[in-house]
């Protein structure tokens, strides 16, 4: 079993959901989403095109009385790049926040509906939140290394302290490096304090600790805003090359950024799911009115 | 272009009445700065004056003289003093950072106001209290003890490092600690591996000003640590020696040379206030800078 794999069926608090060695799994004391996961697991790394893809059922979030997410659905294949796009406050980020449940640590709020993970409900009860979190990383708008750290001990906090071997520390350090496009400008500063680098370094870096953990979705929220054009266009180049990776989903105001990197856009407008397809449809010719004015920048 | 538009402009007579009391209260505030200042030019100069002729090393290696003797020194009390402190610092500092932790981490707002104020109150009980407090606990009925007087020294030093470590935790970014989250990183190893270091310049300074603040203190050691044998003692549950309370009787006795001594006791305790007060303050500078990267 890969480390996806098994961090997953970690992520269900029952004990043992491998099919194979656990009958009881497929009745009804399981979630019937784990054991497809489970039985496909113990064959062998599964082709990557079939995981991380995110589905949102009915998802509504809630700041106290506040309706800021209503009702949305929503899916996000594989090896893709999904941007979210709508004006200030129409929710978005809120609604990637639910993918991760980042949402409900703050005070007052709270999520209804279900994300789905390759069909693993994350708001089932019995699931583990913070190993939702290892599945499923985010990168933030303002880049936010720890400061007491050094470089390279930055990009494997993930690692470091949730309990990881030593030796495999090390090389899945290097490789989030080199995944993150950071590993030539830092080879040679690897213990140099995490914040002493430039603000398109720093991002960089937050995107390598993101990925050392191997999450299968990679939730980007607004990434590229304190940056500038240089830095943003180096982080627009190496989210091609990590859609393979992993399934992207980056909130932008940005809507130059989204038709540059994203292959699906959505938007959103009030808190609901104006519409959704292909960026090029999207951009050029919307189904909806609301999209066709927010495009042409009508409003926002 | 008139000239009643431009009659707004013109001085109406008041204008020198306005530069005269602006420069008076400049005056007054800058005079108001300056005896501050030299409030403690004057004490520490003073102190320093008539303290360093008695300032020696032989004064500082050598324990008090027997009754009626002279030519002691205050080793004892220096001793007697790190270690009544330094018992009280390893009592106050861990409580006081877990206290800060509890209210800025965990607890809900209902609860970390009411657990503040108490702190707040308990930082102005006046010391006496504290001590004859300790000492209905500790000594009555006992003897007078160096661990008694830590005690009663840790209770002052309580609020002062929860409420600085606590002002220096609500200063860790809230981005840190998402950050942290996001990365599927449990909560008490982020407050451990990630906010604690962050805050550590902070919370070491809180450490330091509280030990600056109780080394000096000294009716609780006159309730509860004033009664002490010859010698360089170390034995925590006697009665050790201590700068205060040799201050106290030195400047007591009869004799001019005590006097003196006195001074120069003095002297090494505002020495050592006045470095850890710089030393802390380093440290905060440095915290500071670290967190606003």
């Amino acid at each position: 079993m890969d480390a996806r794999d098994s961090r997953r069926n970690q992520a269900m608090t029952e004990p043992n959901p491998d099919p194979q060695t656990n009958p009881q799994i497929g009745s009804e004391t399981a979630g019937p989403t784990i054991s497809v996961a489970a039985a496909e697991s113990g064959r062998g790394r599964r082709p990557r095109a079939a995981t991380g893809t995110v589905e949102l059922q009915g998802l509504s979030a809630y700041y106290g009385s506040n309706h800021a997410v209503r009702g949305v659905d929503l899916s996000f294949d594989a090896e893709e790049v999904t941007a979210i796009i709508g004006p200030s406050g129409c929710g978005k980020s809120t609604m990637v926040r639910c993918i991760n449940r980042m949402h409900e640590e703050v005070e007052g709020a709270r999520a209804e509906g279900k994300v789905l993970l390759d069909g693993l409900d994350l708001y089932d009860p019995r699931i583990d939140i913070v190993a939702v979190r290892r599945a499923v990383g985010m990168v933030f708008q303002k880049p936010n290394p720890f400061p007491t750290m050094s470089v390279f001990d930055n990009v494997v906090s993930g690692l470091r302290l949730t309990g990881a071997a030593r030796g495999e520390m090390d090389d899945r350090g290097r490789e989030a490096l080199v995944g993150a496009g950071l590993w030539d400008e830092v080879k040679d500063r690897l213990k140099s304090p995490g914040v002493g680098l430039s603000g398109g370094q720093q991002q960089r870096l937050c995107i390598a600790r993101a990925l050392a953990v191997e999450p299968e979705v990679l939730l980007m929220d607004e990434p590229c805003s304190a940056l500038d054009p240089v830095a943003t266009l180096k982080i627009e180049e190496l989210i091609g090359e990590l859609k393979e990776r992993v399934t992207i989903v980056i909130v932008t105001h940005n809507m130059q950024q989204a038709a540059r990197v994203a292959d699906t856009t959505v938007f959103m407008l009030g808190g609901a799911l104006v519409e959704v397809g292909p960026t090029d449809k999207l951009f050029t010719t919307p189904d909806d009115e609301r999209t066709e004015q927010y495009v042409t920048g009508k409003f926002g | 272009m008139s000239a009643n538009q431009h009659s707004l402009l013109l001085d109406r007579g008041n204008l020198r009445r306005r530069k005269r009391f602006n420069r008076a209260v400049e005056a007054t505030s800058t005079v108001a700065t300056v005896l501050a200042v030299a409030v403690l030019a004057i004490v520490v100069g003073s102190v320093l004056l008539k303290g360093v002729g008695a300032l020696s090393w032989h004064f500082l290696t050598t324990p008090t003289a027997l009754f009626g003797e002279s030519g002691g020194g205050i080793s004892n009390a220096i001793v007697g003093s790190a270690i009544i402190v330094g018992i009280a610092a390893a009592m106050a500092i861990p409580i006081g950072v877990l206290v800060a932790i509890y209210t800025t981490e965990f607890a809900s707002p209902r609860i970390a106001h009411p657990v503040r104020f108490a702190l707040d109150i308990l930082n102005g009980v006046p010391t006496i209290i504290t001590g004859i407090f300790v000492f209905g606990l500790l000594v009555e009925g006992n003897k007078q003890s160096a661990f008694a007087a830590s005690v009663a020294l840790a209770i002052v030093m309580l609020p002062i490092v929860a409420r600085t470590a606590q002002e220096v935790l609500t200063l860790v970014p809230g981005s840190l600690k998402e950050a942290a989250k996001a990365l599927g990183i449990a909560r008490w190893r982020t407050t451990v591996r990630i906010t604690i270091p962050t805050a550590a310049g902070g919370l070491i300074t809180g450490a330091l000003l509280a030990v600056a603040r109780v080394a000096g203190e000294t009716a609780p050691l006159i309730l509860l640590s004033s009664i002490f044998g010859q010698g360089v003692l170390t034995k925590p549950g006697e009665a050790l020696a201590s700068i205060p309370i040799f201050i106290f009787q030195a400047s007591e006795s009869p004799k001019p040379e005590a006097h003196t001594e006195a001074w120069a006791a003095a002297l090494v305790l505002i020495a050592f206030v006045l470095v850890l007060n710089i030393v802390a303050r380093a440290f905060y500078a440095r915290s500071r800078k670290r967190m606003g990267a």
